[in-house]
């Protein structure tokens, strides 16, 4: 097995340089205003491109993760500039522009709740709980769309180990970060910021379950949950918490975000089933970016061998 | 200012002015420039197109009240059509990569998914319109006829924004502001029908009146 240490890496490393066209403020510019706005926010939309740069820290003396698919990977600027991060708006090109600035230096993540030894930790000290693996995931979204990307990071059981979690935590509760200073596009979202999530204690305790600190051989990109997240790849997107600043292990279920707007469409678990359909998007198959037909999806997204028997005895329909 | 309306040279600009949406998506898509997702690229850009193709149709007969312009009546038509252009290439792209030309499934889904099912009615509703657009539809149906069919374009753009509504998952501001066009534009028929009514009334009643005094 190829386990090397990684690389001593300091968050303050990264600068968010960052060059790109706002292009609401050169519409302002151009004087399009009232009631042709829309029309002409289309005309000119469609004339100019989307251009941004980001922004990383490579990572090097990744372990490879059996794990992994075989599968071809999405493009590195698919999975930057196609986001749902609605802290940052909620148009898929929203967080690649929005996000730009986002501080993400110094960063605590505070674990807490019903553990032994709840403490914070720096990204620094994030970086070194276990070696760092890339693991080549499919990635399904609740809106039909799927991508494969090569994350980086370990199994969250080797945090929980850390922290020791006493025999009362049956679930963790995730936080994301929010300033609305930082956001100010999160309040036309509809949600309730901070994003919260949840998982059962042995769905958090699976190898699967991913923290995440980096995709492409690079730290994470902001718009896509930077500096740290989970990435749980047999649940739809939205239960992969970005921007993690608080992890804690809980008595009770915890409320999650979008099944608080929208309970009947979004259930706590929201294991990946092509049987259990959404009454917008038909759950039977998937987009995956860069091709034009839909493809079959898999039950838990291809992943049952590793996670279905966590669910035996269980109505997924009931449990959606 | 009329010369300009009723130019022959305004309507055949207005005519390229309309395809400028069509000729970016197809400049887009031969660039490679549809972003990470081309399919829902062109099938949301199809659909604010038809929104506002249907809401400028929706626009000439109060603007022709409002501002004295009786001459923008000619170029209701080529709005309405386009209007019927943008939502076939929208459906289209609906059956093709959505369905993979699959009709049966395009009917299970249709019956299925409720913003599609209020989505594809307003579709439905466009096909007579566009069909009975030309000048021998309107002779023979009867220009009465004619123009009660024609007000099932008010019931295409209220589905349209409900099937726009219903398909956001939760950032309602683009649906609502195509919502509040659309009802303005009602509101103002219902208003002006209103005021009509009211004006013509009293006339009536006052006519025997003077013929009594006379």
């Amino acid at each position: 097995m190829l386990l090397r240490k990684a690389q001593e890496l300091t968050y303050s490393d990264v600068t968010a340089k960052s060059v790109y066209l706002d292009r609401r403020k050169f519409l302002r510019a151009m004087g399009i205003v009232g009631a042709t706005a829309a029309a002409g926010r289309g005309l000119f939309e469609m004339a100019l491109p989307s251009q941004t740069t980001i922004a990383a820290t490579k990572l090097t003396g990744l372990a490879k993760s059996p794990l992994s698919t075989s599968e071809k990977q999405n493009s590195y600027q698919d999975v930057t500039h196609y986001n749902n991060f609605w802290e940052f708006g909620t148009d898929k090109s929203d967080p690649a522009k929005n996000a730009q600035n986002f501080k993400i230096s110094p960063w605590t993540v505070s674990v807490e709740g019903e553990v032994a030894k709840p403490r914070k930790f720096t990204m620094d000290e994030i970086m070194k709980i276990a070696p760092l693996e890339e693991r080549i995931y499919r990635h399904r979204c609740v809106e039909a769309w799927s991508i494969v990307v090569p994350w980086i990071g370990f199994s969250f059981s080797n945090l929980a180990k850390l922290v020791q979690p006493t025999p009362k935590a049956q679930f963790v509760a995730f936080e994301s970060f929010f300033d609305p200073i930082q956001m100010p596009e999160a309040k036309y979202s509809g949600l309730d910021f901070p994003y919260v999530e949840g998982l059962r204690l042995d769905e958090a305790m699976n190898p699967l379950a991913l923290l995440c600190v980096g995709m492409y051989g690079e730290t994470l990109p902001n718009q896509d949950g930077a500096p740290v997240r989970m990435v749980l790849p047999w649940k739809y997107g939205f239960k992969s918490v970005k921007s993690i600043v608080k992890i804690r292990f809980v008595r009770s279920q915890p409320p999650t975000t979008w099944n608080m707007a929208n309970p009947p469409a979004y259930g706590f678990y929201s294991n990946v089933n092509p049987t259990a359909d959404n009454l917008r998007y038909t759950q039977a198959q998937e987009r995956r970016l860069g091709e034009i037909f839909r493809r079959p999806t898999l039950m838990f997204n291809g992943y049952a061998d590793q996670v279905a028997s966590m669910y035996n005895g269980m109505d997924l329909k009931k449990n959606y | 200012m009329r010369a300009f309306f009723t130019s022959k040279w305004t309507k055949v600009a207005l005519f390229f002015l309309c395809l400028v949406p069509f000729a970016g998506l197809v400049w887009r898509s031969l660039h490679g420039d549809l972003g990470a997702n081309p399919v829902e690229f062109l099938q949301h850009a199809t659909g604010d197109w038809t929104l506002r193709f249907l809401i400028f149709t929706l626009c000439i007969t109060p603007f022709r009240k409002l501002f004295k312009l009786p001459d923008l009546i000619r170029f209701r038509r080529m709005l309405g059509l386009f209007a019927f252009f943008y939502v076939c290439l929208h459906f289209l792209t609906y059956l093709g990569p959505d369905q993979q030309f699959d009709l049966a499934g395009m009917w299970k889904d249709v019956a299925k998914r409720p913003f599609i099912t209020v989505g594809f009615t307003a579709f439905v509703l466009l096909i007579p319109l566009a069909i009975t657009s030309t000048a021998g539809w309107i002779r023979r149906l009867g220009g009465k006829r004619w123009q009660m069919l024609h007000r099932s374009i008010y019931f295409a753009a209220v589905f349209g924004v409900i099937h726009y509504y219903w398909l956001v998952k939760s950032d309602v501001r683009k649906p609502l502001f195509y919502g509040a066009l659309v009802g303005i534009l009602l509101l103002w028929r219902l208003g002006d029908w209103f005021f009509k009514r009211r004006s013509q009334a009293p006339v009536r009643m006052a006519a025997p009146s003077i013929s009594v005094n006379g």
